[in-house]
């Protein structure tokens, strides 16, 4: 103790330094505690159905992350995650819960599927960024709009971004069903196929398409954008008390509407990648669910963007054993959804922990 | 647990091919036997949903089909439920080549198709691919890819026909997921069944705009109880909610894809049923033999891809003998639902006189009208 004190050059700096590390420390080890909790709930569930929980994380491990074939499923599952989490995870620095993220992916899908016919003689250079900015603009602005809702008229942005992606999955439908359907597309409707050079393919060595690394670089740039701006921590001012950051002059509307725009531009590029990368049209698989799986992994994270990258290929990692678990030990599907939801209930209930551990008091106490 | 074992307590399993009441505790016993004591040639066969397979529909037809193959000697049938149509599946049907060592697979939701198994099948060309609902052909499509598919439209005909017997209001109903060929001709169907026994009858029929969205389909289902409609019947991917509201504001009712009769045990008219069973048992026993799947395979009534539930006590006796004479006419073949003089609900002629579409006419499969005496509209 005295040696550190010495060394550092005095007892504040010391215990400031101290305290930082404890608040590192205890974000960490208190959801893997909790996730350990979650998982030996489920353990005792599994008991009570008559199954071996060993050869279920067995089997989880060998599904999710145990070869080769295994990873590229679970990070191919990982990638639309990774930004549609970030729609989560944005705004609520600001203290927003926007939980629409779907209608911002299905409908960056769609601006991505729509665009591609008049683009389908440009080369790839132009055309596929082209196409990831139309879906970003669009899915910012759908979200962008329940954050501008919030601020100009205080409505609530929970229930508006949730009621937009209902409106965004029907606009969807009506389009690809209407307008913007291929005649081809018979008892699938969809827009038009993308042309070859507008397919987004692989990243070299790995059958994981690129929208893995776009995912990775948009959580770290929004951690960047958090932690180091002056943006960044504006809106973590106006998260922490609204009214105390407009008294201090902080352009508190602007954070608002870029926060949840921005968030919502991730969760279009997300679409942009569905289309581009998987369907090569938009049609109704868009509404895939990946909006509703964001939300679980940005609170999971503690919406902490970076955070959003472990516990996205955990939660893909649980969704790509999912089939295994079912073909090798005849448990329904909806049992990586009861492990899911245990783990869920498990790290929001260790909230409360937070700076009630001894082991972590360690900064205060000095 | 209990997702798996439903199916097979439901009344379904009294059916021929479900015999062994062990279909489960079998596949488990044959999946923990040595690979090579199973027969000389043991076989995997996957199978996908896209939704639970005891939805009383469209999954669990594929199931009980897929259950019928576990009492073939040497055959390991693996099954995944709630499969989305994105990257889920294209990683469940690698998962199954890779990890169970699956060389025949049934991805069998339509949205499975292109692109996912369109990637898949020329990166396992030792795989054979086989998916319901009629996309193959010979010039676009890898040759180890193959569709099949059934005339269920002629079902919807014999729905409308013991519909046509029932209703008194001559107004019947008809929850539909999506204005797409295959839905159309079995609205069409069911009408024109109806209008066999009375020219005037009128059907109406409400769009959901989702395969399997139950809210939607109870709405539906109580908006056509409340328009009049006192038979209904739906093409969505599991009637269940259909069925047991309608019949709960006491409409008659006509089943789809699987046997809904213990829904509603006393309104259940009929139904038209798949009858996957024995079209992957051919398929399976095709494979084991060393021979290819035909690419593009199609049936009917005749060929038993398409079977009917049994006549509900509602049905009177006059429409069970036009039921069973018209099931009768349709299994000699040469029957045609679509024929002239025939025009369409916006008033445009879609068959002259003396015009038939046979159901195997591939026209059909691209249908993009409702006929006259159907109210509402495909867009």
């Amino acid at each position: 103790m005295a040696l550190a004190e010495s060394l550092s050059g005095g007892g504040a700096r010391s215990t400031l330094l101290r305290a930082g590390l404890a608040r590192r420390a205890e974000a960490v080890v208190i959801p893997l505690l909790a996730l350990l909790a979650g998982l030996a709930v489920f353990g005792l569930f599994l008991l009570t159905q008559g199954k071996s929980p060993v050869d279920f994380f067995a089997l989880v491990w060998k599904g999710a992350y145990g070869s080769a074939f295994s990873w590229q499923n679970t990070l191919s599952r990982a990638a639309p995650l990774l930004l549609s989490a970030l729609c989560v995870a944005l705004p609520a620095r600001l203290g927003l819960v926007v939980i629409g993220g779907e209608g911002a992916i299905v409908l960056g899908g769609v601006a991505a599927g729509a665009l591609a016919g008049p683009l389908a003689g440009a080369p790839a250079i132009v055309g596929l960024p082209l196409l990831a900015a139309a879906a970003m603009v669009v899915g910012g602005v759908w979200i962008g709009a329940s954050g501008a809702l919030r601020h100009l008229r205080g409505v609530n942005e929970t229930i508006a971004s949730l009621l937009l992606s209902y409106i965004a999955i029907a606009l969807m439908n009506q389009l690809v069903e209407g307008p913007l359907r291929d005649p081809a597309s018979l008892n699938k409707p969809s827009t038009a196929p993308l042309a070859d050079q507008l397919r987004v393919g692989n990243m070299p060595g790995m059958d994981v398409h690129w929208g893995l690394a776009f995912g990775i670089a948009a959580c770290v740039l929004s951690w960047v954008l958090i932690e180091r701006t002056t943006w960044g921590f504006a809106a973590r001012i106006a998260g922490g008390n609204l009214r105390a950051a407009e008294v201090q002059g902080l352009p508190v509307g602007r954070l608002i509407v870029g926060f949840t725009a921005l968030g919502g531009a991730f969760a279009g590029l997300a679409g942009f990648f569905e289309v581009t990368a998987i369907h090569g049209s938009a049609n109704a698989s868009l509404a895939a669910g990946y909006g509703y799986t964001g939300i679980l992994i940005a609170f999971l994270a503690r919406q902490n963007t970076l955070a959003i990258i472990p516990v996205a290929i955990l939660l893909a990692g649980f969704d790509a054993s999912s089939g295994l678990v079912q073909r090798r030990m005849q448990l329904p599907d909806a049992t990586v959804q009861v492990l899911q939801g245990l783990v869920f209930m498990a790290i929001l209930m260790s909230e409360t922990l937070y700076g009630r551990l001894r082991l972590f008091a360690a900064g205060k106490g000095a | 647990m209990t997702s798996l074992t439903r199916p097979f307590s439901h009344p379904l399993s009294r059916r021929g091919f479900l015999r062994g009441s062990a279909a489960l505790g079998g596949a488990a016993a044959l999946s923990s036997l040595p690979l090579g004591a199973r027969a000389e040639t043991p076989l995997t066969v996957g199978f996908i949903y896209v939704g639970p397979r005891d939805d009383y529909g469209y999954n669990q037809a594929h199931a009980i089909g897929a259950a019928a193959l576990k009492e073939i000697p040497g055959v390991t049938v693996v099954e995944e439920e709630n499969v989305p149509e994105t990257i889920d599946v294209q990683k469940s049907m690698e998962s199954m080549i890779n990890l169970d060592g699956a060389t025949l697979l049934f991805p069998t939701s339509f949205g499975y198709f292109d692109p996912h198994i369109l990637t898949l099948a020329p990166k396992y060309p030792e795989v054979r691919f086989e998916h319901c609902g009629g996309l193959w052909s010979a010039d676009k499509h890898p040759t180890n890819a193959g569709s099949y598919f059934g005339y269920i439209g002629m079902g919807q005909y014999l729905n409308g026909v013991a519909a046509g017997h029932v209703t008194q209001t001559k107004k019947i109903g008809f929850v539909a997921a999506k204005p797409i060929p295959q839905v159309l001709l079995n609205i069409n169907s069911f009408l024109l069944g109806a209008r066999s026994v009375d020219p005037t009858i009128m059907c109406q029929v409400i769009f959901t705009g989702e395969w399997s969205l139950a809210v939607k389909e109870a709405e539906a289902t109580n908006a056509l109880a409340d328009a009049g409609c006192d038979v209904i019947t739906c093409h969505v991917d599991s009637p269940k909610v259909v069925i047991e509201t309608a019949a709960g504001r006491g409409s008659f009712v006509c089943g789809y894809h699987a046997d809904q009769s213990a829904l509603a045990p006393e309104k259940y008219l009929t139904g038209a049923e798949w009858n996957w069973g024995k079209v992957y048992t051919d398929m399976v026993n095709t494979t084991l033999a060393g021979e290819t799947i035909p690419n593009f395979v199609r049936g009917g009534l005749a060929e038993g891809f398409v079977t009917m539930s049994p006549l509900g006590p509602a049905v009177p006796e006059a429409g069970r003998s036009q039921f069973e004479a018209v099931k009768a006419e349709i299994m000699t073949g040469g029957f045609s639902v679509i024929k002239g003089p025939l025009k369409d609900n916006a008033g445009n002629v879609v068959a002259t006189e003396g015009q038939a579409f046979l159901e195997t006419d591939p026209s059909l499969e691209s249908m993009g009208y409702l006929v006259e005496g159907v109210i509402g509209a495909t867009s």
